[in-house]
């Protein structure tokens, strides 16, 4: 029996300290000889290795999954020579193994059907649920074209969909990772510096003298090397100024930390232009030979003084003016962090551009402790017949949106409810590697979208709240168990990484490059995917980079030395920004032209009404979104999310830590389930807060059901960022019950 | 040779991958640990102190676990370490009572188990499975008999604390602060 076995390890450790007992009169017993052989022998023996990199966030660290002689395995360790984690992967990394292991798993393919009028899943061969899937994505092809099958994904699974969908014929494809994320700054810093921010963010954090973060929480989100090089930065004594309504843990590693009201932070930003620009403290070398606009913008920010800003952030204008001091002092050495989930009010590109204009004055970007040049190695692509030329896509849908550089998903599920003027119908989704019901907020959308679609697929290794919407549900194995394509960093040098399977898939799932390549060769384009195993598009893709399979299968990560130059500017560089001026615009034509504001802006947003509270959320350091919740490992580390209150609302409500209660939002909308109170000054008594991801419907999460609140499902007023598309989620306001508001129906 | 560990708080984001690290290190049973993560807020907004730290056994050298146990599965070998032979454990409970610092539980084998600073692994030449994982690099290990291990120099250089220390258990966890 393995338990015992692993007890025998234990006990090995344990008895050989025994007999090293100095204090041998301490044992009474000794150490047991017998035992202590036996341990040996199975110490001696190593646990095998296999190369990968992890997927339970999109940090995509590169590690190594140990095995025991019975298959198992048993634990996961950062890859040294990965430049994502250096080693050390963070919780979620850690416990991957409970993504593996976790009995809730989906074990077969399900189909929708009615059983006694009741809708309800049944399992169903791969065979069938491939063979329903293409007959009902041919229907939808051969009345409305390709182009009307959807699909909105995450992660590594998507990139093999990405490509079965291209080479049906269809562009229709978004992710949450944009429009419910990341979108608004990477438009804001493209319209500034010419170029996405893109992941993992080339902030020099360990080389910085000072870094600002703005609502970023590094080490509640755990973006791995973020988080190791925050570390290194308080080790070489660098400053930390956090502007964030809650004390994070980031802030309560700050020197300063500006615990402002919420929904100001351009206000901020723009009175530490000011003072910049008013005191000299700009860096006046950089600004001249690399800036756009510089006069517009001193001209537009003469007006937001700190005391300007004081009345509308509540941050003092001595704080204010100090904070700017040492950021110039710090100069260039110093990094206003883009952020990650930047999807706040809807003037969220805006926001983005503010950061990157400060970036900008404060000399930053290409320098050392600022923003490196960042450089990536390309993976060739494995030979295929060229991709179809859809009639519209991603972009006709967010047409509305100029500026919007990848598909909206929102967007796209609007496209699925039929109207009049609805040029682009949606007839069927695929959707995989993300729990839409809690990444895309406006559950009523949703709702309705899915209810007009004609056919919905879900691709999972969990039986996520979004499978339950699902007429075919396809249990994906997870990262642990198979091939995927080959990671390449984007960071200091170029890396690869690769991911080869520690053991066979469990149950009765399946990878989904297999799943894409079926379903493909269903519907006649198996010429896309000339391959019976997907090792071998890695295998040819290694060899045409210099490597192999079998040397990679021993490193895991392999490191190329930089092509592109130095990673900062030299002095008096001649450098061309990609922006179409080829400078840093702090005054945006692009912008302006589109009709937008050409400097960012300050706009007050809706405030609480009066018994309601403004609804922040978060990330907790050992769960990703929703996703990790039910996972064995990290679920014992956090089995539900709690409300955080200020003492001093938690007193005129009467409310104790640890007290049930469910909320209720500006719409109406009562939460399904309740949560428990925490009462924390880390909240300002003018909102709470929660971790995002919680909440789950589905019961066969048998740990994770019912705990919890799923922020989301309060998130249905939407300020949708005009210039890109962005579904802003934090003007929502809630009400706090503490009666229980479904005593009387079922849920 | 005199083991401890050194973590700093000032790096430390409790983000438990420690606590993750040990249970698969040392199938630690679901829904136990041997070492958590604890945070304390001072202050009233917005003049606010928040720590946060990894907490486990401290391997005291007057270890009242050790003194209390009466079949004397609980000692302390080479090191320092206090350790649980788990074969001569009876269950009882007693050093559960006994240890400030809550650091031991009840196996659901019977036996009590707790932190063994991982010592099966320093017997290979690596540092516990905490440390080894830690991502802030927060957590130092090493021995304090030598005036130039990386340990004794912090706690030479930094301010720091010990847990508890009115129980007069002489804690091997140090925290800087």
């Amino acid at each position: 029996m393995t338990t015992s076995r692993r007890k025998f390890i234990k006990i090995s450790a344990l008895g050989i300290g025994g007999v090293a007992a100095t204090a041998s009169a301490i044992n009474v017993f000794g150490a047991n000889s017998y035992l202590d052989d036996l341990v040996k022998q199975k110490v001696s023996k190593e646990f095998k290795r296999t190369a990968t990199y992890c997927e339970v966030c999109f940090w995509k660290c590169a590690a190594w999954a140990y095995t025991n002689e019975e298959g198992e395995i048993k634990k996961i360790i950062g890859n040294e020579d990965d430049t994502h984690c250096e080693g050390r992967l963070c919780p979620r990394g850690t416990g991957g193994v409970g993504m593996y292991t976790d009995e809730d798993r989906l074990k077969t393919p399900l189909i929708r059907t009615t059983v006694n009028g009741e809708e309800t899943f049944r399992k169903a061969s791969w065979e069938e649920a491939l063979d329903l899937i293409a007959s009902k994505f041919k229907t939808v092809i051969d009345s409305h074209g390709a182009e009307s099958i959807a699909l909105i994904k995450h992660g590594a699974p998507g990139a093999h969909l990405e490509h079965l969908f291209q080479a049906f014929g269809s562009d229709t494809i978004a992710e949450p990772a944009y429009a419910q994320c990341r979108g608004p700054r990477e438009t804001g810093f493209k319209s500034t510096f010419g170029t996405w921010v893109g992941s993992p963010e080339p902030t020099d954090i360990r080389d910085t003298k000072c870094l600002v973060l703005i609502g970023s929480h590094i080490g509640e989100n755990m973006h791995n090397s973020q988080v190791q090089e925050m570390s290194d930065a308080i080790d070489n004594g660098a400053t930390i100024i956090t502007v964030d309504p809650r004390l994070s843990t980031a802030a309560s590693k700050s020197k300063h930390w500006l615990a402002i009201k919420p929904a100001t932070d351009i206000a901020l930003m723009l009175s530490w232009m000011n003072v910049l620009i008013e005191e000299g403290l700009y860096d006046k070398a950089y600004v001249e030979k690399y800036g756009l606009g510089f006069d517009e913008l001193k001209e537009h920010v003469k007006q937001f003084t700190p005391e300007w800003a004081y009345g509308i952030t509540t941050i003092k204008p001595d704080e204010i003016r100090k904070t700017a001091r040492v950021m110039a002092h710090a100069a260039p050495s110093v990094i206003i962090h883009p952020g990650r989930h930047v999807v706040w009010y809807g003037d969220d590109t805006q926001r983005a551009r503010a950061m990157a204009i400060l970036n900008g004055l404060l000399g930053s970007w290409g320098r050392r402790g600022g923003f490196y040049f960042k450089e990536s190695i390309k993976v060739p692509k494995f030979p295929h017949p060229e991709y179809h030329h859809p009639k519209w896509g991603w972009k006709e849908i967010g047409a509305k949106y100029p500026l919007a550089e990848m598909g909206i998903t929102s967007e796209v599920l609007r496209a699925a409810i039929p109207s009049e003027d609805n040029k682009y119908p949606v007839k069927a989704l695929m959707v995989a590697g993300t729990n839409i019901t809690k990444s895309i907020p406006d559950r009523k959308l949703l709702e309705e979208a899915i209810e007009a679609l004609d056919f919905m697929v879900v691709i999972d290794t969990m039986p996520m709240d979004v499978t339950g919407y699902a007429d075919v549900v396809l249990p994906e194995c997870t990262y642990l168990e198979r091939y995927d394509g080959i990671r390449s960093a984007t960071n200091r040098h170029p890396s690869i990484a690769v991911r080869i399977p520690a053991v066979t898939p469990k149950y009765d799932s399946k990878p989904v490059w297999w799943m894409a390549k079926q379903i493909g060769e269903r519907l006649g384009v198996g010429e896309y995917f000339n391959y019976n195993d997907f090792k071998e598009v890695i295998e040819w893709q290694l060899k045409e980079m210099g490597t192999s399979l079998e040397e990679m299968e021993k490193i895991g990560v392999k490191n190329y030395p930089r092509k592109s130059g130095p990673l900062y500017l030299n002095e008096n560089e001649n450098y061309q920004f990609t922006t179409a001026s080829g400078k840093i615009e702090f005054y945006s034509h692009e912008l302006k032209n589109l009709g937008f504001d050409p400097m960012p802006v300050y706009t007050s947003h809706p405030e609480p009404p009066q018994g309601f509270y403004r609804l922040n959320y978060g990330r907790a350091p050992m769960h990703t979104f929703s996703r990790t919740a039910n996972n064995p490992n990290l679920n014992d580390l956090m089995d539900e999310n709690k409300l955080w209150v200020n003492p001093k609302v938690a007193r005129i409500l009467n409310l104790k830590s640890g007290q049930e209660v469910w909320l209720r939002n500006q719409d109406d909308i009562t939460s399904t389930f309740s949560i428990k109170v925490r009462v924390t000054e880390r909240v300002r008594w003018d909102s709470v807060y929660m971790v995002h991801g919680f909440g789950h419907q589905n019961k066969k999460l048998s740990r994770a059901n019912g705990k919890g609140i799923n922020d989301t499902q309060l998130i249905s007023k939407i300020a949708v960022d005009p210039i890109m598309g962005g579904t802003g989620m934090r003007g929502n306001f809630v009400t706090i019950l503490t009666e229980n508001p479904h005593k009387n129906t079922e849920i | 040779m005199r083991y401890a560990m050194v973590i700093d708080t000032l790096k430390c984001v409790g983000c438990s991958d420690c606590v993750v690290a040990c249970q698969t290190e040392n199938d630690v049973p679901h829904g136990y640990c041997r070492d958590w993560i604890t945070e304390t807020v001072d202050g009233s907004y917005p003049n606010l102190d928040l720590e946060l730290k990894s907490e486990r056994c401290n391997h005291c050298d007057n270890a009242p676990c050790v003194r209390c146990c009466p079949t004397g599965a609980s000692h302390i070998v080479d090191g320092g370490i206090v350790l649980v032979t788990e074969n001569e454990c009876i269950g009882c409970g007693a050093c559960i009572e006994s240890c400030p610092y809550d650091a031991r539980y009840q196996h659901p084998d019977g036996y009590v188990d707790k932190c063994t600073f991982c010592h099966h692994r320093l017997e290979k030449g690596q540092l516990p499975a905490c440390v080894s994982v830690c991502p802030t690099k927060c957590m130092y290990f090493g021995d304090l008999d030598n005036p130039n291990s990386e340990v004794s120099q912090l706690l030479k250089n930094r301010k720091h604390k010990t847990l508890a220390p009115e129980a007069g258990t002489n804690p091997h966890v140090f925290y800087l602060i």
